[in-house]
């Protein structure tokens, strides 16, 4: 088997990987090596499917030895297996590195014999690019979980970032689906990561040159509509893992069906891409912009409204936050308007130090009028001939795409609309109350 | 002062020069309509005035910029001048005057058209050399590193510290076929020089295969259930295709893959 033939079949496994950031760290390389990082991350191409491609992203082997049910590498799957050796792997990897292909690697792997071994073979090919190469690109990896903490310590002195994967979102998801792993297996070593990184930071206080363990910190991901699982689950369990981990990411991915198993959806369910995209876009929420999993969701809305973002969920449902003067209104609250976001509330911020900012401004500054205007003033100000009608504010509120999906499937509303030109403007208030936005799931 | 309406000044294209172009204004009480680059011969009604080069006047203006509107109006001002605005001389001459008068204000004057159009000027400069550090691709010819790319913006200047930074120990070029210019490299000294033209020797055989190995990785790496070419499109505008390995194909017909792809994107 050659190497045209390894990679081939080591990406095709590691594809599902979600991950493929190459930021958190800022280095240069030393002299006589080669390699540095960019804190912003740097993407250096982007897939068909429109995701990044930062780093290398493959599989040490694809040879397991678990039988996880939504896996494409389990154990029962015929698949044609594979295995760098790693000196195949540190090669192909300066090798794309000296071109600019990659910022640098990835690396994931199959449970080959045990986690022990796996990890060992995985630290072999790092120890090569990291002494040999004197590489000093960002390296991710993946924690095997049940490797012996030992291992994980070596590893992580070799490593940018490290990710355990908790894969599913509860414990009785992967007790069902991935029998081999529990979330003991998955927790622990996470913990241990997160102790070492802060252990790590306080040696690096005390002396400057001590060597840095996961400089990039740690991140996870998890598979999405395998299981039945709600949005109101997931957005708690992760905010949670950025407490309680001090999680740099929590990675979402949509369930492409790739086992026909009796506990899974079928073969041809289509990939929950929505979901998955509001779960993102939660998670900016609450990493970002200072909202908490409780305001976004809760007990009796478990589910995000598949027609509008959080953000203006969350609005529509807090109108008494609203009209909110652009002028004196402090970052914190800005954030909190759709169609401001981290960018344009930090200028808007700058901006008026200098001048009492008006709506021609705020086009200026990065606002997205469109949504905001509904929400904001100048001084006392509304925009001018301001129409606050259903129709206008969901046409404002809603994307394009979300909007054809809500008209097909609640017709009355466009069609009635179209008639009434003189009708009198329906406050936002008594709309907020009609439409119940948290709750159109159920409605369907 | 007078707004002169008739007034043009030409320069002859170097930073330098174009602080004269300031010093001018400030010296002569006026405000040109615009200042154009010697090269441009377009009928102009009114007689343009030339502004020579003084080293002396520039570096005058020069360490006023920082003492006066503070450092990072002086890194923004230079940016600016790397943009492909067009009348940027201008906008820049408007920016320093306000500069003068407001102080280090003025870089929080986002609010204001001059600021405005530069600061989005600059942005799409800071932009596409983002892009660009992770677009570019090297071939390897006899172990020197070569690339090309065709950027709006003249982002070589942005790209220097990134790749002499990454690649201590190599030798490389990035040729800038749009300005001109190209970026050398060979162990800890860089240049930026002019060059007209870079004729690429054919791939060797551990070249070719590198190249065959990233379009497969490339390949396989898409989740196909995922397809979204207008994501990929948004997130990497076409523009930016043309040197990259993955869109190239193989030596023997470089432009099927890319026609290719393009007649897949669209439907």
């Amino acid at each position: 088997m050659d190497v045209f033939d390894k990679l081939k079949i080591l990406t095709d496994a590691a594809k599902y990987d979600v991950a493929c950031t190459s930021s958190g760290v800022n280095k240069k390389a030393p002299v006589g090596g080669i390699g540095s990082a960019a804190a912003s991350g740097i993407c250096h191409s982007f897939a068909g499917d429109g995701r990044c491609i930062s780093l290398l992203k493959v599989l040490m082997t694809n040879i397991c030895a678990y039988d996880c049910k939504y896996c494409v590498n389990r154990k029962s799957n015929d698949t044609p297996r594979a295995s760098f050796t790693p000196r195949e792997l540190a090669e192909l990897t300066i090798n794309f590195y000296r071109r600019n292909y990659i910022e640098g690697l990835f690396l994931s792997s199959g449970v080959l014999k045990n986690p022990d071994y796996t990890s060992e073979q995985m630290i072999e090919a790092l120890r090569i690019l990291r002494e040999e190469y004197r590489f000093s690109g960002y390296i991710h990896a993946k924690a095997i979980p049940g490797t012996d903490s030992r291992l994980i310590a070596h590893l992580g002195m070799l490593t940018d970032r490290m990710s355990v994967n908790i894969e599913l979102p509860s414990q009785s998801s992967l007790q069902m689906l991935a029998p081999d792993k529990s979330k003991h297996s998955i927790l622990a070593p996470m913990g241990y990561i997160q102790n070492r990184i802060q252990e790590n930071s306080t040696d690096i206080i005390k002396y400057r040159h001590a060597p840095k363990f996961v400089p990039a910190g740690q991140s996870t991901q998890m598979i999405i509509g395998a299981t039945p699982d709600t949005d109101f689950q997931i957005l708690n369990l992760t905010e949670g893992l950025y407490k309680k981990y001090k999680l740099k990411r929590v990675f979402f991915s949509a369930y492409m069906p790739v086992a026909e198993n009796n506990l899974l959806p079928t073969l041809d369910t289509q990939p929950p891409l929505w979901r998955e995209h509001r779960l993102y876009q939660a998670d900016w929420l609450l990493r970002f912009y200072g909202f908490k999993a409780n305001e976004l969701l809760d007990q009796h809305h478990q589910s995000f409204n598949p027609y509008m973002d959080p953000k203006c969920n969350w609005a529509l449902n807090h109108m008494e936050f609203f009209p909110m003067n652009i002028n004196r209104a402090p970052y914190s609250d800005l954030l909190r308007v759709p169609g401001i976001g981290v960018n344009s509330a930090k200028r808007i911020v700058t901006a008026r130090r200098t001048a009492t900012l008006k709506f021609n401004d705020l086009k200026k500054l990065g606002v997205v009028l469109k949504r905001s205007q509904y929400f904001i003033t100048c001084g006392d100000k509304v925009t001018d001939g301001l129409k606050i009608t259903q129709d206008t504010v969901l046409k404002s509120l809603m994307s394009e795409k979300a909007l054809g999906i809500y008209r097909q499937n609640f017709p009355l509303y466009s069609g009635a609309e179209q008639l009434s030109l003189f009708e009198q403007p329906s406050l936002i208030p008594t709309l907020a109350q009609e439409v119940q936005p948290k709750c159109l799931t159920s409605l369907i | 002062m007078l707004d002169q309406s008739n007034l043009i000044y030409r320069y002859d294209g170097s930073f330098d020069g174009l602080l004269c172009c300031v010093f001018e204004s400030y010296d002569k009480k006026e405000i040109p309509m615009d200042i154009i680059m010697p090269d441009i011969s377009q009928t102009i009604l009114f007689q343009a005035k030339e502004i020579t080069t003084d080293s002396q006047k520039a570096s005058r203006v020069l360490a006023s910029i920082p003492k006066k509107m503070g450092v990072d109006a002086l890194d923004f001002v230079r940016r600016a001048f790397l943009t492909c605005l067009p009348k940027k001389e201008i906008y820049i001459l408007l920016f320093l005057r306000m500069g003068y008068r407001f102080g280090p204000y003025v870089m929080s004057m986002l609010a204001d058209d001059v600021v405005d159009t530069l600061s989005k000027a600059v942005k799409h400069l800071d932009n596409e050399s983002h892009l660009l550090k992770g677009f570019v691709r090297f071939s390897v010819f006899s172990n020197v590193l070569v690339a090309e790319i065709e950027p709006k913006n003249y982002v070589l200047p942005l790209m220097t510290q990134h790749f002499c930074e990454r690649y201590p120990e190599e030798r490389f070029l990035i040729y800038d076929k749009m300005h001109g210019m190209a970026l050398v490299y060979q162990p800890y000294q860089s240049a930026i020089i002019p060059i007209d033209d870079l004729e690429l020797p054919e791939a060797d055989e551990k070249e070719q295969s590198y190249r065959e190995l990233w379009q497969l990785f490339y390949d396989t790496i898409e989740v196909q259930g995922r397809h979204n070419s207008k994501c990929r499109m948004s997130l990497m505008p076409k523009r930016y295709w043309k040197y990259m390995t993955e869109f190239c194909g193989t030596a023997k017909n470089p432009l099927l893959r890319m026609e290719n792809t393009s007649k897949l994107l669209t439907p």
